[in-house]
């Protein structure tokens, strides 16, 4: 019942859901975020919804999607989608927050055009905050991965479902490990490329 | 440069935060912006690199209407430099200073060398290119804000107290390489304060301010020997006789030589330093300029010159 292809499927299926999910929250995260930072009407709306979306548990979020986009890959990728945007929106929102008033007086006194500011100030100054934002939801889309499981999109919360169907502790036990040091493997990842960038910018 | 009956009023303001200003400032001077807190001196400065657009008037750089330069140009030919610094956190130091050449698209190697030479202006190690702002003392950052603001060669300088924020030692030192600058680049320089010290040791003239308006401009000895209202007399305290002697050079006030001396002092010392010597017994003193007696001066040179 449990071989190493069959795992290596599972976890290829984890790493998708996750990995679109994270992929597509980065991009909206982004946007969202540099949105929020620079347009003063939008940010009240934005970071409350954020903020709202940021308490809702992962298994209310996944089971609330199953109405609308049926049981399955989609439903378990949106509600992952939804789950890792707001650490994102918001640490970018904060890392342009972060740029120093007074550089962005002198940027602009020295007759830098927004764009210039954009990618020469603003940008390298959010990047490592931002960042910081896509880690954390990283480790939390693998954790709440597993949830999917329950809603037949498969991924390593499989091996929980089938542990707790044939109440075998073992079976249970390959799913949470294999779940946990993904998430450990993927944090030492992203946290060397952080160093990497923060030594670039 | 000059300003052309120049108003400015902020958005929900209640006053105008500067009203109606007029000036002529010659080209190559150093003009300081002196007065209270709040009375419009950064706004007013703030006007000629359009930071701050004016609700009525013009400002005139080199005798064009400021507000037909495009606004970028304009920013880039004109250095400037603020109290808070505003260094580029995740940048270096030579990246800092390059900012502008780099938007003027000067060649790298124009550039690496334009550095070299800022950082000797400024007197900081050539070592320093490639620290960060934060490795740096606020003295030191203070140096490269000034470096910065004049890497492109400005016409027009414009400094609001930018050395607000560091310890009177460090200031002084500031001060007296600021003026060695200024010498140096004879660009017309712009600068402000609210420290009446700074601006009587730095300026050719002062424009004093009070609520949005001139009240007086001048030379700093102009200022202090004829106040034309109280404010200015309260202000920079022209009673205040060794202030005034602080302007006077040995050179301005020295009689010619005589052989029988006391002591020595510097052409260019102030008459201030004079006193030291006076109040120790000195009485007559040999005037030197780089080590030649050219003339003498006694205590009766220096109540003469506080009667003038
Ligand atoms: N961005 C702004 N919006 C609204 N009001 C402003 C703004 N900047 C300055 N003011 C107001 O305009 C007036 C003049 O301000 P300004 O900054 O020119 O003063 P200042 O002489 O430079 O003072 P300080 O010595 O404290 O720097 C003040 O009353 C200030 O509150
Ligand atoms: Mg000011």
């Amino acid at each position: 019942m449990i071989d190493a292809a069959d795992f290596a499927a599972h976890l290829q299926r984890h790493v998708e859901l996750a990995g679109s999910a994270l992929a597509i929250a980065t991009l909206l995260g982004l946007a969202f975020g540099s949105l929020s930072s620079h347009a003063h009407a939008a940010r009240g709306p934005i970071v409350t919804l954020a903020g709202i979306g940021r308490v809702i548990p992962s298994l209310a979020l996944i089971t609330l999607m199953i109405p609308v986009f049926g049981l399955g890959f989609r439903s378990a990728c949106v509600a992952l989608t939804l789950l890792a945007i707001p650490p994102i929106l918001i640490n970018t929102d904060l890392g342009f927050r972060s740029v120093d008033p007074a550089a962005s007086d002198a940027a602009r006194g020295m007759g830098m055009t927004a764009t210039q500011m954009f990618w020469r100030i603003e940008w390298p100054a959010a990047l490592p905050i931002t960042f910081a934002g896509v880690q954390t939801a990283a480790i939390e889309v693998i954790a709440s991965a597993t949830l999917a499981a329950f809603i037949g999109a498969g991924g390593l919360g499989e091996y929980i479902t089938r542990g707790l169907d044939a109440n075998i502790t073992s079976i249970l036990f390959i799913g949470a490990v294999g779940v946990a040091a993904l998430a450990l493997l993927t944090n030492l990842a992203l946290g060397t490329l952080r160093r990497l960038i923060g030594v670039r910018t | 440069m000059r300003f052309e009956r120049v108003s400015v009023r902020y958005p929900n303001a209640e006053a105008s935060a500067v009203e109606d200003v007029s000036l002529e400032l010659s080209a190559g001077a150093f003009t300081v912006i002196l007065g209270p807190s709040g009375c419009g001196k950064s706004t007013l400065l703030r006007t000629v690199n359009r930071m701050v657009v004016p609700a009525a008037g013009r400002v005139y750089v080199d005798g064009t209407d400021n507000a037909q330069i495009n606004i970028n140009t304009l920013r880039r030919s004109t250095g400037y430099v603020i109290q808070a610094v505003g260094l580029f956190a995740h940048m270096s130091v030579a990246d800092n200073i390059a900012i502008v050449p780099g938007l003027l698209q000067w060649d790298s190697k124009r550039i690496e060398q334009r550095v070299d030479e800022l950082l000797d202006l400024v007197r900081l190690p050539a070592t320093y290119r490639n620290r960060l702002p934060r490795e740096l003392s606020g003295g030191e950052q203070q140096r490269v804000g000034v470096a910065r603001a004049i890497a492109a060669r400005p016409r027009v300088l414009l400094m609001d107290e930018p050395f607000g924020a560091v310890d009177a030692i460090v200031r002084k030192s500031l001060q007296e390489e600021s003026k060695r600058i200024a010498q140096l680049l004879k660009t017309t320089i712009l600068f402000v304060t609210h420290d009446v010290d700074e601006a009587l040791g730095l300026a050719d003239r002062i424009v004093v301010m009070a609520a949005g308006k001139v009240v007086q401009y001048g030379t700093p000895l102009e200022l202090l020997t004829n106040p034309t209202t109280p404010f200015v007399e309260d202000l920079l305290d022209t009673h205040d006789v060794v202030r005034r002697l602080g302007l006077l050079r040995a050179q301005d006030v020295m009689q010619p030589p005589r052989p029988e001396t006391e002591g020595a002092i510097d052409a260019q010392a102030t008459l201030r330093d004079s006193l030291n010597q006076f109040l120790q017994g000195a009485g007559t003193l040999a005037v030197e300029r780089d080590g030649r007696r050219i003339g003498t001066l006694d205590f009766g040179d220096v109540q003469a010159a506080i009667r003038r």
